[in-house]
């Protein structure tokens, strides 16, 4: 086992070396002076422009520009964000437990809803239920989320007047961020109404967000499922006269479940670009629009910052997927 | 890949047996109704994005200044001029729904051939040259992936200026190591097969090896996903025209419309409605003609 984790770090390095080059090049490889673009049109005088283009290294040659910037990210400097003034990291970790608690909440929706759907179409194949449950998968799969969510508000929160339309929480409540997770801290802060009013906020974004991985899931569950039912030894739990309960629940579903979790992990990257219409809809303060905001106010430290960091909890996940998944299924942990 | 288990597949193939394989894959494939409904909604998507200047009532940019935000035909206060009523500044937003289907098939057809092309090169040359060379693309291939997509594609078009085109260039650029992978591995489990080295040993060169002799007998899942990565160019193409980085107004693309309308939601549910309705309606019938197209051609998921 430590074998394989060793192999899987060392095949990040890699990857993390060319997410490195492609977050530090990106700003680069445009034409045309980047301190000035960056200036966009307030423009910049003479003296700033031969200061900044100092500050931020833009004289020197390429390759000890990046050996530079390798050695800043490896110690933890982002550099700084022009709009706010604040390191990049800093802004980043801020905001990041809304992103996560946004993401969790969506693949648990997605999760409880997505596996017994799965379960109840595979069971019940060609039955009006199964055709029924599967053609709202694909409708949700094909649902352009931005605009769902749109839907939603005008709904619930036009119509109905049932939920917020925006932000993480009444203006109402304040409160020091300790986990930074609202759910948590509102608990923790004993204030009278402060956890409705955080679960208000984020049932329409969770639903949102979860949408896409709930087809998805909904969708590897069932096929998952059916591939098992036809094993032998499903037959045998049958033929011993198991009820279908047990067949199910005990002997086809731990099977079926770990390509179902594997699914499940590769939706990070999904739902981490779903953050990003999610955010803007609601107006959700995470990392998704934050990076849109920085995107608009040409703010490249951020933007090359964010991108970088971004790929790392991407790339981080994934490990933590596939290590997983060798744990769980000792036959790949001895392939490779 | 998949059609390899087939006996007839590596032989040269004759007419009569590209007919017949046809007819096999139609039987196959209208089997499943979802995937022939779909594949009528996609033609008539099409025939509506050709037909769009003889059948949209208005133009996609004329303006009735007596006529704002009006309601569809169905409810009170509408304007029989316009069906589906119309937007903050008075146009028809059936005619620029008509319009949108337009940018949307084009942005598909672009996006996909353009990934496609690529894709399919690059991993035709990782997967047989190998070596150096095939490390070298599938870690470049890597990077892109360890982006979440949207994300990559909405920086690019940032860097490139926001417009229609550099979104479509964003958008074939995070989808094509999607082919690239296929077709690798395609290309590694057919590299080796006996058809292959006869072709080799009669004395084909690598391209036509690579072109000719292979590159047919891995369409199978690049079909498949062309398909899938068709729905999901017009899905992201619509995300970076909502998010105000895709086709800029007044260009009747549906994202973009979704986007201008965004503030009148609690007003006039129907500006928002009616593009997001468009672009799930044409996703879905090419998704469900995806599905069509996987059980038909990938003998392994038949009927699963």
């Amino acid at each position: 086992m430590l074998r394989f984790i060793l192999i899987r770090l060392g095949l990040l390095v890699p990857t993390f070396i060319g997410i490195t080059i492609a977050a530090f090049g990106f700003i680069r490889v445009l034409p045309g002076d980047p301190v000035v673009l960056m200036a966009g049109e307030r423009g910049v005088s003479e003296e700033r422009h031969a200061e900044l283009m100092q500050q931020f290294g833009f004289d020197q040659p390429i390759w000890l520009q990046y050996l530079d910037f390798l050695r800043n990210v490896m110690s933890g400097d982002l550099g700084t964000s022009l709009v706010t003034k604040k390191p990049v990291l800093v802004e980043f970790m801020a905001l990041f437990p809304a992103t996560l608690e946004l993401s969790l909440c969506a693949i648990i929706f997605a999760a409880i809803l997505g596996i017994p759907a799965g379960i109840i179409a595979a069971t019940r194949r060609g039955s009006w239920l199964d055709q029924s449950i599967m053609g709202t998968a694909l409708i949700g799969y094909s649902m352009p989320i931005f605009w769902w969510g749109l839907l939603l508000i005008i709904f619930f929160s036009g119509m109905l007047q049932l939920t917020p339309v925006s932000g993480r929480i009444s203006l109402m409540f304040f409160f020091p961020p300790v986990t930074g997770l609202m759910l948590v801290d509102s608990l923790l802060s004993g204030q009278k109404g402060a956890f409705a009013s955080a679960v208000q906020h984020l049932i329409l974004p969770t639903i949102v967000l979860g949408t896409i991985p709930l087809a998805v899931i909904a969708r590897q569950t069932r096929s998952a499922m059916l591939e098992v039912l036809g094993e032998d030894y499903v037959r045998t739990a049958r033929a011993k006269g198991l009820t279908p309960f047990r067949v199910i629940g005990l002997h086809a579903l731990r099977n079926a479940l770990i390509p179902v979790i594997t699914t499940i992990g590769l939706q990070v990257g999904v739902l981490l670009g779903g953050a990003i219409l999610t955010e803007t809809i609601f107006s959700w303060p995470g990392i998704g629009k934050w990076m849109v905001d920085a995107i608009f106010r040409r703010d490249y430290p951020s933007v090359q910052g964010g991108l970088l960091l971004i790929a790392l909890v991407v790339m981080f996940v994934n490990l933590v997927v596939d290590l997983l998944y060798g744990l769980i299924n000792p036959k790949i942990r001895h392939v490779r | 890949m998949a059609q390899s288990a087939s006996p007839a597949s590596g032989a040269p193939r004759l007419e009569g047996d590209r007919a017949a394989l046809l007819r096999e894959f139609w039987f196959y494939f209208s089997e499943n109704r979802g995937a022939v409904i779909g594949l009528w909604i996609f033609l008539f998507v099409c025939a509506v994005a050709v037909l769009a200047d003889v059948i949209a009532p208005h133009g996609p940019i004329e303006q009735y200044r007596d006529a704002l935000l009006k309601p569809p035909f169905w409810m009170e206060g509408a304007d029989p001029r316009f069906l589906l009523g119309t937007d903050a500044v008075g146009r028809d937003i059936l005619s620029r729904l008509i319009h949108g289907s337009r940018y949307s098939l084009f942005v598909g057809c672009i996006v996909v051939s353009g990934a496609l092309v690529v894709g399919v090169i690059l991993g035709l040359i990782a997967g047989y040259v190998g070596g150096w060379l095939d490390s070298l693309i599938m870690r470049v291939m890597d990077i892109i992936l360890a982006f979440p997509s949207l994300l990559l594609a909405l920086v690019l078009v940032a860097i490139l200026d926001p417009s229609l085109t550099n979104a479509m260039i964003a958008i074939a650029i995070v989808q094509q190591p999607h082919y690239v992978r296929l077709t690798r591995a395609a290309v590694l489990s057919e590299r080796n097969r006996d058809y292959v080295i006869a072709a080799k040993v009669a004395g084909a060169r690598a391209p036509r090896l690579m072109f000719n002799t292979i590159l047919p007998n891995c369409l199978a899942p690049l079909i498949v996903q062309a398909a899938l990565s068709f729905s999901s160019a017009i899905l992201d193409a619509a995300a970076l025209g909502f998010l105000g980085m895709g086709a800029q107004p007044p260009t009747p693309e549906w994202g973009t419309m979704l986007a201008e309308a965004r503030e009148f939601i609690l007003r006039a549910w129907w500006v928002v409605t009616m593009p997001g309705l468009a672009i799930l309606i044409t996703v879905l019938a090419i998704n469900l003609m995806g599905d069509g197209l996987r059980d038909a051609l990938d003998p392994k998921l038949k009927r699963s």
